[in-house]
C-alpha cells in the first residue's frame, strides 16, 4: 500500500509544479528554490513530518522533502549543539544529497560530451 | 504607429497559445510519480538489506542522483523532461541533472573555470535559499525550544 | 558616382548592385526540414568536426563563406569588404571565421535582423561607389546559442509552445557593382521599436512590431502596396510574431496576403517539434540564401521584400527585468534592374 501513496503522494507534488510552470511565469529555478524553501517551512510548521511517514519516499524524494531533511537536521544539531547547530545543521543533513550530485557531475563531466538535441 | 502599448499586450496575450494543462499535468504525475514510486522501492530493498532508516533514506537519495546523472550523461533526462516538465524537476533526480548537466556543457572551459564555477549555476540557489531558511528555523527553534518544553 | 535617392528611412539605389551568388549551410535539423534541398551544405553531425560548438559555428561560417565566394567566382583577395555578424558573445563566430579570410572585415550585432543588416551595408557601399565586390554572412548555432543563452544541453527543460528553435545554419551573399541578377534595389534600416514585451520565451512577439513599423515606413517611402510583391518575407517571427504582424499592419490600414516567415519555412512545426517556429541569425539568413534567392535567379519570384527581424535583449538585461526592444531592416530584392 506505501508503495501506492509513494507514487499518488509524488505525483501530487509534481503536479503542482506543473501548474506553477504553466499558469505562472515562474522559471524552473524560482521553482525548486519555492519547494526547498516552502519544505523548510512546512517541516518547522510540523506538517511534513505526518506526510513523509505515510507517504515515504513520495514526499522525501521531490524538493519538498530535501527541505524537510534540512529543517529536521537543523533541528537535531539545535538539540545536540545548542546555537551553533542552526549553522551545522542543514548542510550536515543534506551533504549526502549534494555530495552525490557533485562527484556524479565530475565523473559525468570527465566521461561524457556535451551533445546536440536535434 | 497608432498601436498602444496595452491594445499589444492584449493582442500577444491573443495570439500566444497557451501550454496545454491538461496533458502536461498527467505527464508530470506519471513520470514524477514513477520516479518517487521508484524511491519507495529502493528505499524499502535498502531497509530489508538491514540499513537504518535515515542510511537507508540517504543511499535512495544517492542511487535517484547517480541514476539521474546517468541518464543526464547519456542526453536521455533531457528527452524525458521535454515531455514530463516539473515530473522531472520536482524529485532530486531534477536537482542531480541541474548539477550534472552543467558540468558536462561547461568542461570545455576547464576543470576549475567550467566544471569547477559552473556546476552549480542552476542549482545553488536551491542551496543557497534552502540553507538559509533552514539556518533561519535553526535560529527561531533554538529560541522557542524551552517554550516547547523541550 | 551616381548620387543615391534616400526618402524617408529608405534608400533606393538607382544602380542596384548584382548579386554573384550565395551559399547557405545548415545542421542536422535544417537537413530534415522542408528546404534542405535548397542548402549547398548539411551536416547531420552538427559539430563540423570541430570540438566546441562555437568553433564549429565559426567553422559552419568558413564554410559557407568559401562556398558563396567559388559559386560567385570571386577570390577573397577580390572583396573589398565583408560584413558579418552572429549570436555568440562579442560576435566570436564571426571574428574566428576572419582570421582565416584575408579580407577587410566590419563585424555586425543586430540579432537575428543581421543578415538584412549586413546585405543593405554591402549593397549601400557599392552602391555608393566606396566598393567593387562585398560580401554579407551571418551565422547562429542551436548549441552555441543555447548554452550562452539558455541553459546546458542536457538540463532537462520544459519549451514553452511560444518558444522558437535557434537555427544552425549560415547564409552568405557575394554583391557586385556589375552583374545579372537578382539585384538589391533599396534598403530601409529599422528603427529600434519595444512594446514592452518581457518574455524570453516568446521573441516572435518582441519583434513583431519592429517588423511592422520598418515595413509600414518602406510603404510610405516607396508609395507602394504590398500586394505589389510577389512576396514579403519577415526574419525569424514564428507562428506568434506573424500573427502579430497581420494584425498590426491590418490595424494601421495595411492588408497583408502574401507573407511569410524564414521561421516557418525553415522546419516543418508539425514533424520537427520546434514549437512556435525556427529563429536564429541563420534562420533568416539560410532561408534567404537556399529558398528566396535561388527563385528570384531563376525568375520564379520578380520582386520580394526581405525584411529580417531581431530581438535586442541580453541574458543580463533579462535578467534585470528589462523589456525586449526589437529591430528589422528591410531590402528590397529583384529579378530585374
Amino acid at each position: 500500500m506505501h508503495f501506492l501513496w509513494a507514487f499518488l503522494v509524488g505525483g501530487a507534488l509534481c503536479v503542482i509544479g506543473q501548474l506553477l510552470i504553466d499558469l505562472t511565469a515562474m522559471t524552473p529555478a524560482r521553482i525548486l528554490v519555492l519547494y526547498v524553501v516552502a519544505g523548510v517551512v512546512l517541516s518547522a510548521l510540523g506538517w511534513y513530518m505526518p506526510l513523509a511517514e505515510f507517504a515515504g519516499a513520495g514526499a522525501t524524494v521531490p524538493l519538498l522533502g530535501f527541505g524537510h531533511l534540512l529543517a529536521q537536521g537543523v533541528v537535531d544539531a539545535v538539540e545536540r549543539h545548542g546555537l551553533l547547530g542552526a549553522l551545522t545543521g542543514g548542510f550536515s543533513a543534506a551533504a549526502g544529497g549534494i555530495a552525490a550530485s557533485l562527484v556524479c557531475g565530475v565523473i559525468a563531466s570527465l566521461l561524457s560530451k556535451s551533445k546536440d538535441q536535434s | 504607429m497608432k498601436l498602444s502599448k496595452q491594445e499589444y499586450d492584449q493582442m500577444n496575450k491573443q495570439a500566444s497559445p497557451k501550454s496545454k494543462l491538461l496533458p502536461d499535468c498527467l505527464w508530470a504525475f506519471f513520470v514524477g510519480g514513477a520516479i518517487c514510486l521508484l524511491g519507495e522501492v529502493l528505499r524499502t530493498l535498502y531497509g530489508r538489506w538491514g540499513f537504518a532508516l535515515t542510511d537507508a533514506a540517504a543511499l535512495t537519495s544517492a542511487t535517484l542522483v547517480a541514476l539521474s546523472a546517468v541518464l543526464t550523461a547519456l542526453g536521455w533526462y533531457h528527452k524525458l523532461a521535454t515531455k514530463a516538465g516539473a515530473g522531472t524537476l520536482v524529485p532530486i533526480t531534477g536537482f542531480a541533472n541541474a548539477v550534472v548537466s552543467p558540468a558536462i556543457e561547461f568542461r570545455v572551459e576547464g576543470l576549475v573555470t567550467g566544471v569547477g564555477a559552473k556546476m552549480f549555476v542552476i542549482a545553488g540557489p536551491v542551496i543557497v535559499w534552502g540553507m538559509m531558511a533552514s539556518v533561519i528555523w535553526g535560529v527561531i527553534y533554538y529560541f522557542i525550544r524551552p517554550l516547547m518544553g523541550g | 558616382m551616381q548620387m543615391q535617392n534616400k526618402k524617408g528611412d529608405t534608400l533606393f539605389f538607382r544602380t542596384p548592385p548584382s548579386v554573384l551568388g550565395y551559399a547557405a549551410v545548415g545542421g542536422k535539423k535544417e537537413s530534415e526540414g522542408p528546404l534542405a534541398d535548397g542548402f549547398d551544405v548539411l551536416d547531420t553531425d552538427t559539430t563540423f568536426g570541430e570540438k566546441t560548438w562555437e568553433q564549429s559555428e565559426s567553422r559552419m561560417q568558413a564554410i559557407c563563406a568559401e562556398t558563396a565566394l567559388k559559386k560567385s567566382g570571386v577570390t577573397p583577395k577580390e572583396l573589398d569588404c565583408l560584413f558579418a555578424g552572429d549570436l555568440e558573445n562579442q560576435c566570436t563566430a564571426s571574428n574566428y571565421t576572419m582570421r582565416d579570410l584575408p579580407v577587410p572585415f566590419v563585424g555586425l550585432y543586430n540579432a537575428c535582423a543581421t543578415m538584412a543588416e549586413g546585405l543593405g551595408l554591402a549593397a549601400a557601399f557599392i552602391a555608393g561607389g566606396l566598393a567593387q565586390r562585398t560580401m554579407a554572412l551571418a551565422s547562429s548555432h542551436f548549441c552555441a546559442a543555447e548554452r550562452q543563452y539558455r541553459f546546458p544541453l542536457e538540463y532537462g527543460g520544459k519549451r514553452t509552445p511560444t518558444s522558437q528553435w535557434t537555427a544552425t545554419a549560415s547564409g552568405g551573399v557575394v554583391l557586385g557593382s556589375v552583374g545579372g541578377p537578382p539585384y538589391v534595389k533599396a534598403v530601409t534600416f529599422g528603427r529600434v521599436i519595444d512594446y514592452g514585451i518581457k518574455d524570453i520565451n516568446n521573441m516572435g512577439a518582441a519583434m513583431a512590431p519592429a517588423a511592422a513599423h520598418t515595413l509600414l515606413t518602406f510603404l510610405k517611402d516607396s508609395g507602394r502596396q504590398p500586394e505589389e510583391f510577389d512576396r514579403i518575407f519577415t526574419g525569424d517571427l514564428g507562428a506568434v510574431g506573424s500573427t502579430l504582424l497581420e494584425e498590426i499592419c491590418e490595424k494601421e490600414g495595411v492588408k497583408l496576403t502574401n507573407h511569410s516567415d524564414c521561421g516557418l519555412l525553415l522546419y516543418d512545426r508539425e514533424q520537427q517539434q520546434v514549437d512556435a517556429g525556427g529563429s536564429g541569425v541563420g534562420c533568416s539568413a539560410s532561408v534567404l540564401c537556399s529558398h528566396i534567392l535561388p527563385q528570384l535567379k531563376s525568375g520564379k519570384l520578380r520582386e520580394v521584400l526581405f525584411i529580417a527581424t531581431g530581438a535586442l535583449m541580453s541574458p543580463t538585461t533579462f535578467m534585470q527585468k528589462e523589456s525586449i526592444p526589437g529591430i528589422a531592416h528591410l531590402v528590397l530584392l529583384g529579378s530585374g534592374k
